[in-house]
């Protein structure tokens, strides 16, 4: 290689030290030009993205205005379009899923992160990456064939039976409905929860632990009054995240959700999720309008995720940060 | 480096050569109340034409006329005509119009698996629509009793299947229901894609003949060949003249006797509430939906080619798969009618 | 010992092994549904599977050879369109750019990491399949390319950043361009972790079934060429699961087997590549 300068270049972004013309020379002008471009065109995708979901959603937004998130109707032949049971179901099997999820999560994570061995912790924890690499379809497959019919002749039954004074528990058994679909996502979210959290855990330091050991603490209280609480905004961070997995999830919630657009205080009960709703109805949405009122259910669904994935990110990020600054509550 | 050059040389490579169509390739969407005729007629003309795909993707009616109407398949298929709003929208926006083309004679039948009883139930139309208004919660209602003496109807809730999609099965039976009952008219119409009082939702004939078989006490509408190949007992329904008539080839057959003189020029017409004493309500007719015009020659004449063997050999498929075959009436009309398309 | 604190340790005791019942029953999970597959699976994965179409509803022997094929080229599709874009904006992120551009692509990148796969459909719906007005293969691979996108490009560019800093000074103490570096150093050292994020990509979309429904519909045949719908295996699995046919059924079941050991399979080597190579921090 020949050069033409006798200074050296930095090894940082290239400064204007050299002539335009040598840069351009040797082929670091457009270098970053041409790499620029490929990450520029990540920006333009997205921004392209969301205008699509806006425009693409422009009929309903206009007709229905804010309208559209309180009404429950959904009614392709009188054109009327409500968003209202979709969202509700939605977050109702988010909310089942969490209540699941987070205490066999975060209970996981903790003997990951402070109890088990080293060797074992990451052996489990591969197995846990695996578990967060299985398709949706494949979990709806599982759903429908082992949940829906444990659901329908032992669980709600057996709920029903001795919760069925609550409202949450009442009505036929249809082995469909927002707990099953809970109960799946639930499985799908844990282990979001369990890495996420036990990554967290992990960067706790030391001292925290020895502190409270040494003042008398049993393992437990140490692991609970102490260390959790000191990782506390991470762990929500992966709750978020587990949350935001939730709300969009489509395949798995489709095939046990039961595909009826109801609001019901009853768990038993079949509904719809947006994503639900969306995969069965878009390719067969007859009017602009209906096809549009699937759009506006995405965009709403993409502004929840995108809402949730920022708080997840900052609260993670702040936990890190705490853990490995000077450190104190 | 150079074996990066290579390997990407070789992926454009097979990429060329795969690039070539092969095959002429039509697609169509829609109905999957006559799916298992349509998935028959398209392999065996494909066996009979080698070079020559007809791709069809059971997605529902709704799904058919929305993506003809698109443009983004080249047929539809629909077991509810497409009204004159739809067929506006369509002459709009292409300029030209489309034709519907009967193809085979179906029923929508009330298939249900309810524990301890395999007989073909009676059902009133008051019976249904109550049903499937959620008026009638029990087996063991006496609307469904009275009809039924001698089987033991468990005091269980009954657990209504409808369709989760647009589709012309709905659209037959909500046809059939808005008929006979004045408050299922008003309160929730006939339609391909109606607001259903109570149900669970099913993807597709299939979809809901998987959840009636999987759920007990659960009743649900589906085409005649879904119930009978997956051996699930359907009811006979109460017709015009107050005959309970199970559906089969010859009732459906007659139900369109008495139409299939005055058919219409564009082949919509309803069979259901047929008169007749052998009779079966809930019978339709199937269409394939056709443009008017094709910008690609070799399309329009590949489908032309197959209207022509559906309505002739194809029609000697139909009766092993519980479909009864077109009236002759209708088939000469159509095969007049296959010369509109250019 | 103190009733007390004899009660704290028996909650001690009591809590830390819960936690350790919750590791089992989550790690349980993974192993029950491999063997519910392989039990449900693995009776139904004939050669018929692997080479024959589709038949005719009601009739038995058919197979989901078109289904394998078609997800391999929209795999194929997907790996051509979003790897590059990925990997060559990743190059720009970690080596030429600073402060607040670097910040908005990022921001996009998470953006679009974020969004439920059943939006991307949408998305790729009214870009491809609706101007054209045609389903295709082509549209599904766009579809799964834009998936890979992100993560390929946070995760090289993580690798990217982590090679250090010396090899970086003695290139250019060499007398090396800044694109030379890049070539003949620094993408060479993180060859191993960016291999590993393509593949993990590349796992990540295979199962991906939503983004399918409004790109590739379907096909009973062979997809000639790039340009016709297709087929694909999580598409079939949620068919044919949905269906009420056994035959049907069981050949969910193998397609499921065979979509989830390539995955996991795929998983597991990246892991293994990442493993053998210079420490890197984890992702």
């Amino acid at each position: 290689m020949a050069t033409t300068t006798t200074t050296v270049p930095s090894a940082g972004p290239v400064t204007g030290s050299r002539s335009f013309l040598s840069r351009l020379r040797e082929g670091d002008e457009i270098a970053r030009m041409i790499t620029f471009l490929f990450a520029a065109s990540v920006v333009l995708i997205t921004l392209l993205l969301v205008f699509e979901l806006w425009q693409g959603s422009f009929l309903p937004r206009h007709k229905f205005g804010f309208h559209f998130f309180r009404t429950s109707v959904w009614d392709p032949i009188f054109d009327q379009f409500g968003a209202l049971p979709f969202i509700y179901g939605t977050l109702v099997t988010a909310t089942v899923s969490l209540l699941i999820a987070v205490p066999l999560g975060i209970g996981a994570a903790i003997f990951l992160a402070e109890l088990a061995p080293a060797r074992l912790s990451d052996t489990l924890e591969f197995f846990i990456d695996l578990l967060a690499a299985v398709p949706s379809v494949i979990y709806g497959l599982l759903g429908v064939f082992i949940v829906v019919p444990l659901m329908r002749q032992y669980i709600q039954p057996a709920l029903k039976h001795s919760l069925g004074f609550l409202p949450l528990f009442q009505g036929p058994a249809y082995g469909v409905g927002f707990l099953t679909a809970g109960i799946v996502l639930a499985i799908m979210v844990i282990p979001y929860i369990i890495s996420v959290s036990r990554e967290v855990l992990l960067s706790v330091p030391r001292d925290q632990r020895e502190a409270a050991l040494s003042l008398g603490a049993t393992r437990w209280e140490s692991t609970w009054k102490v260390v959790v609480p000191f990782a506390r905004a991470g762990i929500f961070g992966s709750i978020f995240l587990a949350l935001a997995r939730a709300l969009g999830e489509t395949m798995a919630v489709t095939m046990v959700i039961g595909n009826t657009p109801v609001i019901s205080a009853s768990l038993f009960s079949p509904g719809y999720s947006i994503a639900a709703v969306i995969a069965n109805e878009f390719t067969e949405a007859t009017g602009d309008l209906h096809t549009q009122s699937l759009i506006e259910l995405g965009l709403v669904l993409f502004i929840l995720t995108f809402i949730l994935n920022g708080f997840a990110r900052l609260l993670i990020v702040a936990t890190s940060q705490r853990g490995s600054g000077t450190g104190h509550a | 480096m150079k074996r990066l050059t290579g390997f990407l040389l070789v992926v454009l490579a097979v990429a060329g050569v795969l690039w070539a169509d092969s095959a002429l390739s039509i697609n169509g969407a829609g109905a999957t109340f006559p799916y298992p005729m349509y998935s028959k007629w398209f392999d065996e003309y494909h066996k009979k034409n080698a070079n020559l795909q007809i791709n069809y993707q059971s997605i529902g009616s709704g799904g058919g006329i929305k993506q003809v109407t698109e443009g983004t398949v080249d047929f539809g298929a629909t077991d509810g005509p497409m009204n004159d709003e739809q067929l506006k929208v369509f002459q709009d926006k292409h300029g030209f119009g489309i034709l519907h083309f009967p193809t085979v004679l179906g029923a929508a039948v009330p298939t249900y698996n309810i524990t301890g009883v395999d007989t073909a139930l009676n059902f009133t139309p008051d019976a249904l629509a109550g049903i499937f208004l959620g008026k009638i919660t029990k087996w063991n209602d006496p609307a469904i009793a009275a009809v039924n003496k001698g089987v033991k109807l468990p005091a269980e809730e009954i657990v209504v299947v409808h369709r989760a999609e647009g589709s012309g099965t709905t659209y037959i039976w909500t046809d059939y229901l808005s008929g006979v009952s004045d408050e299922w008219k008003t309160k929730v119409g006939k339609g391909a894609s109606v607001n259903w009082p109570v149900g669970i939702g099913g993807k597709g004939n299939e979809g809901v003949t998987g959840t009636i078989k999987n759920t007990p006490n659960s009743i649900g509408y589906v085409e005649l060949i879904y119930a009978e190949s997956n051996k699930i007992p359907y009811g006979s329904v109460q017709n015009s003249a107050g005959v309970f008539v199970k559906a089969s080839l010859a009732a459906v057959s007659a139900a369109a006797a008495g139409k299939a003189k005055e058919m219409p020029d564009d082949f919509r017409v309803s069979i259901v509430n047929a008169p007749g004493k052998t009779a079966y309500p809930i019978s339709s007719f199937t269409w394939l939906l056709i443009p008017e015009k094709f910008s690609d020659a070799s399309k329009r004449d590949a489908l032309k080619g197959f209207l022509k063997w559906a309505l002739a050999d194809g029609q000697n498929y139909a009766e092993t798969l519980s479909y009864a075959k077109l009236p002759k009436e209708v088939v000469t009309k159509e095969l007049k009618a296959i010369d509109k398309i250019q | 010992m103190s009733p007390r604190l004899r009660w704290r340790k028996f909650v001690s005791g009591f809590m830390l092994t819960m936690t350790g019942v919750c590791a089992l029953v989550a790690v349980s999970v993974l192993f029950l549904i491999l063997g519910y597959l392989a039990v449900h699976g693995g009776a139904s994965i004939n050669w018929n599977f692997f080479t024959k179409l589709p038949v005719p509803v009601g009739e038995t022997g058919g197979g989901l050879a078109n289904a394998i094929l078609g997800s391999a080229k929209m795999l194929l599709l997907a790996t051509i369109f979003g790897v590059p874009i990925g990997f060559f904006g990743a190059i720009y992120l970690a080596e030429f750019s600073g402060g607040t551009v670097a910040f908005v692509i990022r921001y996009a990148a998470d953006l679009l990491n974020g969004v439920p796969s059943i939006v991307i459909g949408i998305f790729a719906y009214s870009l491809v399949v609706h101007p054209f007005k045609q389903y295709s293969t082509l549209a599904g691979g766009f579809a799964l390319g834009l998936m890979m996108v992100p993560i390929t490009l946070r995760s090289t560019e993580e690798f990217l950043r982590a090679v250090p800093r010396a090899l970086r000074e003695a290139a250019m103490a060499l007398g090396a361009s800044k694109w030379k570096t890049i070539v003949s150093v620094i993408v060479p050292a993180a060859y191993r972790g960016i291999l590993t994020a393509v593949l993990l990509a590349f796992a990540r979309v295979a199962g991906e079934t939503a983004p399918l429904l409004f790109t590739a519909l379907g096909n009973q045949f062979w997809s000639p060429g790039w340009q016709q719908p297709t087929a694909s295996l999580p598409v079939m699995i949620f068919t044919y699961a949905l269906a009420p046919y056994d035959d049907w059924h069981r050949q969910a079941w193998a397609a499921g087997l065979v979509l989830l050991g390539l995955i996991l399979i795929i998983n597991i080597v990246a892991r293994a590549i990442l493993s053998r190579g210079i420490a890197v921090p984890r992702t």
